[in-house]
């Protein structure tokens, strides 16, 4: 029952969004169905509901991380809407508020779809209503953002249903009742045939990939987090790839209990640190402060496929990036969003002194971009420090010594960009004076995520240390 | 009884060699509904049992890929008031080479795979690859915007077929809902074209160069 009311408030969040004709009264839909998500979604957490529809619809230890995630982010995002839209009057957001709220239905589906083709349909939607959102603008700059995330994301969503087919496939011969839920593919993947299972891997691995972000399959992500406002880049950044992860995740699992552990522990860890690699060569010189954000955003993918591929406590380290990534992302996309509005650019040879300008946002960007790059004491660091752990104490020395270096590369390329934005003088205004001020509404998600972001760095609550561990140990499975 | 599976996928295959050297975007359309319909077929000759279900999802597979996507595409070609030819960034001939290579590769590589169930030996696995090659082929090497949505519809379809093979494993509510998703994108993604036309005046991608490192 509960999860049927998390999935279907958000469709009909949307369907009201879409009836309500007062441009000025919508965005405000975003924060009530934002708040209810929330609340029901710490039912399901509290409560733990069995799962319902055959075992369709049920929650895994990783889908509750993502969506504990999805929820609170959203619920972030959806407050800055409303801010972020008194400073659009003049664009209609009848297309960008239902397709922020099919977007959450669709993230809250992955997380609780226990079966493969439900799960690829899920994620097939929230790359859908994103497209819309990326438009936003109505820039020619943007419809080519839309139009190479619409083609990329396509194929790689079709390369994941291929893949699906080919792990079906591969447990078919030996299984008299075939099924696609996860448990039933966990169970009877000791049976299935390597050859398909390999295929069914790397095809999934590219296909979710695209989706996630990872190197080679990047190229959208800069363009689309470039053109689209902030509020969709953190959405983006923090809650699709999330998705996309754990859908990796579960097929990981399969995998491993198929008994090709060491087949996909060596794609994913090559596949992060190409990802960490492309990200910090593209950094350098970087002076979009969006795409920059994207680049980071392939960096951390790169760090949670090399944690996952790492395994054991770097699977743990891996998860709590995911979590710290998504909160960080949200800080950043939107300070950077009210830096956008404040400068009308986004370019570095425009944007100086913003922490002059904007004290609030310039202040947190700093922060972020701090924290993002794993410096102490915020949350990042602790996770990266984990996987870095782990690499040494795994015996994993050059992979280890390459992800430092990575690390450091990402921080001056990405540091040369931050400081030049928010230190120095703001030029004298060029362009006609903008109204932007950091209001309350625009300002209090930034703070909160960044509070929570220092919280994970100093001190993580024990709820979420035992979901971490009860997600790692549901992933250590035997094959 | 693999006759019966056999002469649609080999139409299929002719269809697919086909829409490689057509040089004419309706023809280009029509042939994709064409493969669509032949493919929607393919359950009902497979079934043994053919209940109600079975039917439905036949019966709407049929509409959606042989008639309501071709209608958006002809309404997305209309409102554009493009030439109406495919332009090429290989050569007709070369692009129907590669691909009649493709589909000699997939058969060959098809036979190596290791055969997980009884009705492998039919032709559904190669014709299934040859068909996302061809869809591949039209994506990367047309330059209308257009040409490489019915590429991915193409490379839609040849996943479409592979799946026959999973007839009794995949339900068909998830079948309808990857039917549904397929057709939701392919709307969205008439839009945007339309968008792109207005903006650009041409759907040719060449235009879309603003955003690159």
């Amino acid at each position: 029952m509960l999860f049927v009311v998390l999935i279907f408030i958000p469709i009909l969040a949307a369907i009201a969004a879409a009836a309500i004709t007062s441009n000025a009264l919508r965005p405000w839909i975003m924060v009530i169905a934002g708040s209810l998500h929330f609340a029901v979604m710490l039912a399901i957490l509290i409560f733990q509901p069995a799962p319902i529809w055959d075992g369709w619809v049920g929650l895994d230890p990783p889908g509750k991380l993502v969506l504990l995630l999805i929820s609170t982010l959203f619920l972030l995002c959806s407050i800055y809407t409303v801010g972020y839209l008194r400073y659009r009057r003049e664009r209609s957001n009848r297309v960008l508020i239902p397709c922020l709220s099919i977007f959450l239905a669709g993230a809250s589906l992955v997380a609780c779809s226990q079966q493969l083709g439900l799960m690829w349909i899920a994620v097939e939607t929230t790359a859908l209503s994103t497209a819309p959102m990326i438009y936003f603008n109505r820039t020619p700059r943007s419809i080519e953002a839309t139009w190479k995330y619409l083609l990329l994301s396509s194929v790689g969503i079709a390369l994941a249903l291929l893949g699906s087919f080919f792990l079906v496939c591969a447990t078919l011969k030996h299984d008299p009742y075939p099924s696609l839920l996860f448990s039933h593919l966990v169970r009877h993947a000791g049976t299935a045939n390597a050859v398909w299972l390999k295929m069914a891997f790397v095809l999934l691995l590219v296909g979710y990939g695209t989706k996630m972000g990872l190197a080679p399959m990047h190229t959208w992500k800069p363009d689309a987090y470039g053109e689209a406002p902030g509020v969709v880049g953190a959405l983006l950044a923090g809650g699709l790839t999330s998705c996309a992860f754990l859908a990796i995740l579960r097929v990981d699992r399969v995998c491993i209990s198929g008994g090709l552990q060491t087949y996909t522990s060596h794609l994913l860890i090559g596949m992060g640190l190409l990802s960490m690699a492309v990200a910090a060569v593209f950094m350098l010189g970087q002076k979009d402060i969006k795409r920059m954000l994207a680049y980071s955003s392939v960096e951390q993918m790169g760090i949670l496929a090399l944690g996952a591929g790492i395994g054991g406590p770097a699977l743990y380290g891996a998860l709590l990036q995911m979590i710290n990534n998504g909160l960080t992302k949200g800080m950043l996309f939107l300070s950077a969003g009210n830096i956008h509005r404040s400068y009308g650019s986004k370019n570095t040879d425009d944007v100086h002194g913003a922490m002059r300008r904007l004290p609030l946002s310039g202040t947190i960007f700093m922060l972020g971009f701090l924290a993002i790059t794993g410096s102490p004491p915020f949350g990042p660091f602790i996770s990266v420090f984990t996987i870095l752990n782990a690499a040494f104490s795994r015996h994993f020395f050059v992979i280890g010594a390459v992800f430092l270096l990575l690390l450091l590369m990402v921080f001056m390329g990405m540091g040369r960009t931050v400081l030049v934005a928010v230190l120095g003088k703001p030029l004298p205004r060029k362009r006609p004076i903008n109204a932007y001020r950091d209001g309350w509404m625009t300002a209090l998600p930034l703070v909160v995520s960044f509070l929570l972001v220092l919280m994970l760095g100093v001190h993580i609550p024990p709820f979420l240390t035992h979901m971490l561990q009860q997600a790692r140990k549901f992933m250590e499975v035997r094959p | 009884m693999h006759w019966l599976i056999n002469t649609p996928l080999v139409i299929v295959l002719l269809v697919n060699l086909f829409m490689l050297g057509v040089s004419r975007m309706r023809s280009l359309i029509y042939s994709a509904a064409a493969q669509g319909v032949i493919l929607s077929a393919l359950p009902l000759l497979l079934e043994k049992r053919i209940g109600l279900m079975i039917i439905i999802v036949a019966l709407v597979t049929a509409v959606i890929k042989g008639f309501l996507i071709p209608q958006m595409l002809h309404k997305a070609l209309r409102d554009a008031q493009i030439k109406r030819e495919v332009e090429p960034l290989i050569g007709f001939l070369p692009t129907m080479l590669l691909g009649a290579l493709g589909t000699a590769a997939s058969i060959t590589f098809a036979a190596y795979l290791p055969v997980t169930q009884a009705g492998t030996s039919t032709l559904i696995i190669p014709a299934s690859f040859s068909t996302v090659l061809t869809g591949f082929l039209l994506l990367t090497t047309r330059y209308k915007a257009i040409t490489q949505v019915i590429g991915y519809l193409i490379l839609e379809n040849g996943i479409y077929i592979f799946g026959m093979l999973l007839l009794t494993a995949v339900p068909f509510l998830v079948e309808l809902g990857i039917l549904l998703d397929l057709f939701v994108g392919i709307f969205v993604v008439s839009i945007i074209l339309n968008h792109i036309n207005e903006a650009f005046s041409s759907m040719d991608t060449r235009q879309l160069t603003a955003l690159k490192e």
